[in-house]
């Protein structure tokens, strides 16, 4: 294998884990203010991707991304306001169970809403032919784009999370809800911003992808069982293990294609993942101490 | 909230049981239609059932056949073959239809193919795979060209281009194994060359690495078996990675959303298709340019959606339906399978039908042609 072909096939695993690590950041999100996987993750993604396309028909490109982003986490927050809110009673299978009722719902609401047909938004810069040339191996612009959105948002969640008063709050939501609450802070007002949070991230990542991967109505359920995967390889609860998470899993399936058929590239990235579960259950970046605390 | 809720998932149930149930009347002739409207198959089933609608309701406001209305009732099978299977037997003893038309994907045709023959129902399917009608079935009918004329007439192009070595490449699913199948079947008796050959998931998003190891053995064409969204994908991932070999697909291209979907990237796919996409640009005394025109003006004008090969398929399954009603004389269904077997110079959108006893689909290789994209639109491949 040349060198140029190396750099290749870690192009294509960045970009591919790119992908991953933004639903994957969801679920750590909401994971560690509410201990719930939100099966919906992935049609978070959609909706960015959806309503982008449709309002970049009225407005111009970026407008039109801010907008959908602010309409998903909008979205993300009523379904906190309406369905997790109301049951948290509940047990977090039951939890679980809802958050893949929802994603049922908003999908079959794409559906009625956008119809069967994929749709991609246009290209940031240049088109779908124009590529980029570094070091011999060849990229579309567009994958500089994710790899920039993605380096922002994890820089952004870090100063967030660490600096900030709400962030501080969530993390403490996180540590420990109970205790959180004692401090005076108000546990369902983080839960909901995380919920927001999450949907809005998801909704730019679907956003930034769909130049390259187009969207489609039913592509969430996919998308939500790989970045469940990272989520669990990174840790859980720790978003910005997630992204190195979805990196490292998008370079094993990059390389697995080039020395196998494709067909065994799950069979080969799962397999890796089980290795690293086993020898490390709280993922490789998760604290077995925090784990611990968790109800699963 | 609960209330308004449970008011919600009433309505629901009302609108949507409405939907399927339809209306019963005794003079009617009851024709099944199982086609994937929603779900991972929806861009095939939605056009074929708004095509059947539209069809069947022009055809009762022009007075049915020979007075008596026609009464289609669709299931949405989603594209799941148990569902299917259950469909179809509620179909046959429920409703008492005289015929099926669908399913829109191969797996659950082949699930209810026996079915459909040990209850001597006729069934027209939408779907594409060989296997439908050979083995051939006594009450078993196709629509859709079949996968190894797809893989011929890509060979013989292949030929007049000069092209030896090929990647193939396909997706996981009946149709990509299929016609990955049928490549490989007749790559060695057409002269052409098989260097490497990969199967990718339906639902990958990104194919970069996959192609940079085709890229890597030196191929003088790409060929791509797949519907969406890879068939979109595959040609953005080539030129991104600077691949200038020609790019093959399968006949499930033939939809413009594709081409949309992938831009300049789409310009120069070769691929073959039934005459329905480049119907405007057919020569006047084509045997089916009326019929095509006719059908993409109405389909068009209705739905405000442009018309794909797909929604051609349930055209040609509930027309060809219609015609052996016309031409049957008992009425039942071994007359409309006997009536369907004898049917012979029928122009579809697929080509001109001509059924007989050893060939339920009727179609030849010059059913198909080669097309392109030009300009973001379909041509002929010259």
């Amino acid at each position: 294998m040349s060198a140029e072909q190396v750099l290749q096939y870690i192009f294509a695993g960045i970009t591919v884990g790119s992908i991953y690590a933004f639903v994957a950041i969801g679920y750590n999100i909401i994971y560690s203010t509410t201990g719930i996987i939100n099966f919906a993750q992935g049609e978070f993604v959609m909706l960015g991707g959806m309503i982008s396309y449709s309002l970049s028909g009225v407005m111009p490109l970026f407008p039109a991304i801010v907008l959908a982003v602010i309409i998903t986490s909008l979205v993300g927050g009523l379904i906190e306001n309406v369905f997790i809110r109301r049951m948290r009673k509940t047990s977090v299978m039951g939890m679980i169970v809802i958050t893949v009722g929802i994603s049922i719902l908003l999908r079959e609401a794409a559906l009625y809403i956008w119809d069967e047909q994929i749709r991609a938004l246009p290209f940031f810069t240049g088109s779908e032919i124009s590529s980029v040339s570094i070091f011999g191996a060849r990229i579309s612009p567009q994958v500089i784009w994710v790899l920039a959105v993605t380096s922002v948002i994890v820089v952004a969640l870090f100063f967030f999370l660490k600096f900030t008063l709400s962030g501080q709050a969530m993390r403490a939501c996180s540590e420990n809800p109970s205790a959180a609450r004692l401090c005076g802070i108000r546990t369902d007002r983080m839960v909901n911003m995380s919920f927001m949070i999450s949907a809005g991230i998801g909704a730019l990542g679907g956003c930034v992808v769909s130049p390259l991967t187009q969207t489609h109505y039913a592509m969430g359920s996919d998308l939500a069982i790989k970045g469940f995967t990272v989520a669990i390889l990174g840790g859980l609860g720790n978003p910005i293990a997630a992204v190195a998470a979805g990196i490292l899993l998008g370079l094993i399936e990059s390389f697995s294609i080039s020395i196998l058929p494709m067909a065994f590239k799950d069979v080969i990235s799962i397999a890796i993942l089980l290795i690293i579960l086993v020898a490390k259950p709280s993922g490789l970046f998760g604290s077995s101490q925090a784990s611990a605390l968790k109800d699963y | 909230m609960k209330k308004i809720l449970a008011v919600l998932l009433v309505v629901g149930l009302i609108t949507g049981s409405a939907f399927a149930m339809g209306q019963s009347d005794e003079g009617s002739i009851k024709i099944g239609a199982i086609l994937a409207v929603t779900g991972g198959a929806s861009f095939l089933g939605a056009p074929e059932a708004r095509t059947m609608e539209m069809v069947v309701e022009d055809l009762n406001a022009a007075g049915g056949i020979n007075g008596k209305m026609i009464e289609l009732i669709i299931k949405d099978s989603a594209a799941n073959p148990e569902k299917a299977i259950s469909f179809a037997k509620q179909l046959i003893e429920e409703d008492q239809v005289i015929a099926i038309v669908g399913p829109s994907t191969s797996g659950e045709t082949m699930q209810i193919k026996d079915l459909c023959e040990s209850y001597k129902v006729p069934l027209v399917s939408c779907a594409a795979a060989e296997a439908i009608v050979n083995p051939q079935a006594a009450y078993v009918f196709k629509t859709p060209q079949k996968d190894s004329y797809v893989a011929k007439w890509i060979y013989t192009t292949m030929k007049d281009m000069e092209i030896e070595k090929i990647g193939v490449i396909a997706a996981n699913t009946g149709f990509g194994n299929a016609g990955k199948g049928q490549l490989e079947k007749y790559a060695s008796e057409m002269g052409i060359e098989i260097v490497i050959s990969e199967t990718y998931d339906k639902a990958a998003t990104d194919l970069t690495a996959l192609l940079t190891k085709v890229n890597a053995q030196g191929v003088d064409a790409v060929v791509n078996w797949s519907i969406v969204p890879a068939q979109s994908i595959v040609p953005k991932n080539m030129k991104q990675l600077g691949m200038d070999v020609p790019l093959f697909q399968s006949h499930g291209f033939g939809n413009i959303k594709y081409v949309e979907a992938a831009g300049e990237a789409a310009e120069g796919i070769i691929f073959p298709a039934g005459r329905l996409l480049v119907a405007d640009k057919l020569p006047e005394d084509h045997p089916q340019k009326a019929n095509l025109v006719a059908y993409k003006d109405a389909y068009e004008a209705k739905y405000n959606e442009v018309v794909s090969t797909f929604g051609g398929h349930g055209y040609d399954a509930i027309m060809l339906v219609i015609e052996a009603l016309k031409n049957s004389t008992t009425l039942d269904r071994e007359g409309v399978r006997d009536s369907l077997e004898s049917i012979s110079g029928f122009p579809g959108t697929g080509g001109i039908f001509n059924f007989t006893a050893d060939d339920h689909n009727g179609l030849g290789m010059e059913s198909l042609e080669m097309l392109t994209v030009i300009d973001g639109q379909f041509d002929f491949y010259k």
